[in-house]
């Protein structure tokens, strides 16, 4: 006879409605890993899928993510020359929030060195990759755009050609992936007022000097738009990402690299290093102690609960005793309980998060080993909080059923 | 077991709850014996100390001083136990209390069931035992009823069932008639007579109940924490 089910039988709804209260705080638990292992996966999704074997970026910096990087574009023709580098291709990241249809619009643009990156990498769910050069995108679905939208971004119109699923920066925004040069175009969007404004201050600054005086036609050319003028700096990009040759060693090349004095480089594993130990250290230190305060107040609720379940039944566990039951038969009664409590719970949480979490706005990640190692410390609690009730319960005399 | 070899022997029993300003002399200096199969009734005034006589000789009070040998064993020589009570409990004593104490949460056939697999006897031959004590008790229709359905004699009959069902060397009841009609009281009496007599039990009552006086071997009285003379006893019977 089993006198936990028993038990639990005659106060059956009652039992339901605890283990649905402790299943919620442990969906909370589970949710609050599950935010923590989303922010870690947003945080090092491009690096882990973009394919690069090295990021170079501007000196001294530990960009792109984690501060502003700028090296000029002409970095990738150095790399292709070296030896043990297969493929360089620049990097463009920045974020833009404009307004699409009247809602709020805010992306993570991403430049993709067309023509030898069209996007092959990413997980397209509908649509297609970049098909040309330029006024494509490629956006994630949590931006909500449909195929075929017509998005403005400064001067010109993109069409989303691709959708894809799960791509998200590490501030939880959607990706939009254009050609470079049109994410270059959207980032250095200037208006026609800035522009002409520029032009006179140009003019005004040669006149001021006697570059100016002694050449008239150079403060005539200065008038000229931007793109008729000949190109002295190279356009600047966040980064330049090296792919190796098959075989080639890494250390060799970072050690080359290491001689140039206006990069530093870093592998894929340093780049995620950087994100986790750096970008959203503080937010991923917040969660892990937050979870662990939810655990510790979990297992406080689960004990108080244990220990009111014990209470009322203290005068029967009394009854046991004058009767002559071994302690064996009253803490299986009561560590039982916890346990099925404790199990409900679990069972609960993990059915109601995997219906729940889909719906949070941003990444919600339940993995296996967190999964286990939350079922170890709901053991855990069950047991410990039981262990209150049970002390209660040891203490009783058999006496106290005649009072 | 021969009826005149001495069950129970009570030596020089005091007990005194609390101390200094609150001390109560509960009982003081009892002594008896009972032998097996006897069944004994113990009358007095409430606060004679019935209770407290009964809580130690059923090992869940110890006495302040004293002795109490159950058999051949000596169980307490003062307030420090011999042996361990609760397993002597389990496998030689019966208890009916005042109120039926019956455990909330199973129903009357499991209630007595309990107090077998207690003692390692479960299963089928349990459960038949425990329906033919209910039987015998009249409560057989109720076996599947929670307590909380039973009335008050019905939970006290099942309690019966339930201080019987180990077949106990001793079974003490307190006051268990007192939620039962004179009718129904009477048959209980009877039941731990008949047991008494079929199986050797001794029986120890503590009743207010004058009318089933007849059916004890013995009748013991106590006023003020003493046992009487027992001829004072004796002269009560034959009223
Ligand atoms: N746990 C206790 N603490 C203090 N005094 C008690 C306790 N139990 C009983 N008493 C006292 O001991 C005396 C005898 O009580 P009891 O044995 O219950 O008598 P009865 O059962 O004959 O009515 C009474 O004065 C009672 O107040
Ligand atoms: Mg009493």
């Amino acid at each position: 006879m089993n006198l936990a089910l028993k038990d639990i039988r005659h106060n059956l709804s009652r039992f339901s409605l605890t283990a649905l209260g402790i299943g919620m705080l442990l969906m909370v638990v589970m949710g609050m890993g599950g935010i923590y292992q989303g922010l870690i996966q947003e945080a090092t999704l491009l690096v882990d899928n973009i394919g690069a074997d090295l990021w170079i970026v501007q000196h001294g910096t530990r960009g792109p993510f984690a501060e502003i990087s700028r090296i000029p574009r002409n970095i990738e023709d150095r790399l292709q020359a070296l030896s043990g580098i297969a493929g360089a291709r620049s990097f463009v990241t920045f974020a833009v929030q404009r307004e699409y249809n009247n809602n709020p619009l805010r992306m993570q643009v991403q430049g993709l060195s067309w023509p030898e990156d069209k996007g092959q990498w990413l997980p397209v769910v509908a649509g297609r990759n970049l098909g040309a050069a330029h006024f494509e995108m490629i956006a994630d679905q949590i931006l909500g755009l449909q195929l075929g939208d017509e998005v403005p971004l400064g001067k010109n119109h993109y069409k989303v050609v691709g959708i894809t699923k799960g791509m998200t920066s590490m501030s939880g925004d959607g990706l939009a992936f254009f050609s470079l040069l049109d994410a270059l175009e959207i980032q250095y969007d200037y208006s026609g007022e800035a522009i002409r404004l520029e032009r006179q201050a140009r003019q005004s600054r040669l006149t001021r000097q006697d570059i100016g005086w002694t050449q008239p036609s150079l403060v005539e050319r200065a008038g000229l738009p931007s793109s008729k003028l000949p190109a002295l700096p190279n356009p600047y990009v966040s980064a330049v990402l090296v792919r190796l040759a098959p075989g080639a060693s890494i250390e060799s090349v970072v050690a080359k690299l290491s001689g140039w004095a206006d990069v530093t480089a870093f592998t894929r594993r340093e780049q995620d290093e950087l994100l986790l130990r750096g970008v959203v250290d503080r937010a991923r230190r917040q969660l892990g102690l937050f979870k662990a305060l939810l655990i510790v107040i979990s297992a406080i609720i689960m004990a108080l609960i244990l220990y009111t379940l014990t209470l009322e039944k203290i005068h029967d566990i009394a009854m046991l005793k004058l009767i002559g039951a071994r302690n064996t038969v009253i803490l299986a009664l009561i560590l039982e309980q916890a346990l099925l409590l404790g199990f409900l719970g679990f069972v609960f949480a993990f059915y109601a998060g995997k219906w729940v979490f889909p719906m949070f706005p941003r990444k919600v990640v339940i993995n296996n080993d967190d999964l286990l190692s939350l079922a170890a410390i709901v053991l855990l609690i069950s047991v410990l909080s039981a262990g209150l009730g049970i002390w209660k319960a040891m203490k009783v005399e058999p006496n106290e059923v005649l009072s | 077991m021969t009826v005149d070899s001495p069950a129970i022997r009570a030596i020089n029993l005091s007990k005194i709850y609390g101390s200094g300003q609150a001390e109560v002399v509960a009982m003081k200096d009892v002594s008896f014996t009972m032998s097996n199969g006897e069944v004994v009734a113990l009358l007095g005034p409430s606060g004679a100390g019935k209770s407290t006589l009964l809580t130690i000789v059923g090992l869940v009070n110890s006495p302040t001083s004293g002795k109490l040998i159950i058999g051949e064993d000596l169980i307490t020589d003062g307030p420090i136990p011999k042996v361990n009570l609760r397993s002597y409990r389990r496998r030689f004593i019966g208890y009916v209390l005042q109120k039926a104490n019956l455990i909330p949460f199973l129903n009357a056939v499991e209630n007595v069931q309990l107090a077998l697999e207690i003692n390692d006897i479960s299963g089928k031959g349990a459960k038949l035992r425990a329906m033919q004590l209910l039987e015998s008790l009249d409560v057989g229709h109720r076996a599947d009823n929670l307590p909380h359905m039973l009335s008050g004699g019905e939970q006290q009959r099942v309690a019966v069932a339930r201080a019987l069902a180990n077949r106990p060397r001793l079974v003490l009841a307190d006051e268990p008639t007192a939620a039962l009609d004179s009718v129904r009281g009477r048959q209980v009496m009877q039941l731990f007579r008949d047991v008494a007599h079929k199986y050797g039990t001794t029986v120890l009552v503590t009743t207010h109940d004058h009318r089933s006086l007849d059916i004890f071997d013995r009748i013991l009285e106590m006023e003020d924490g003493r046992l009487k003379d027992e001829n004072s006893g004796n002269i009560l019977k034959a009223v």
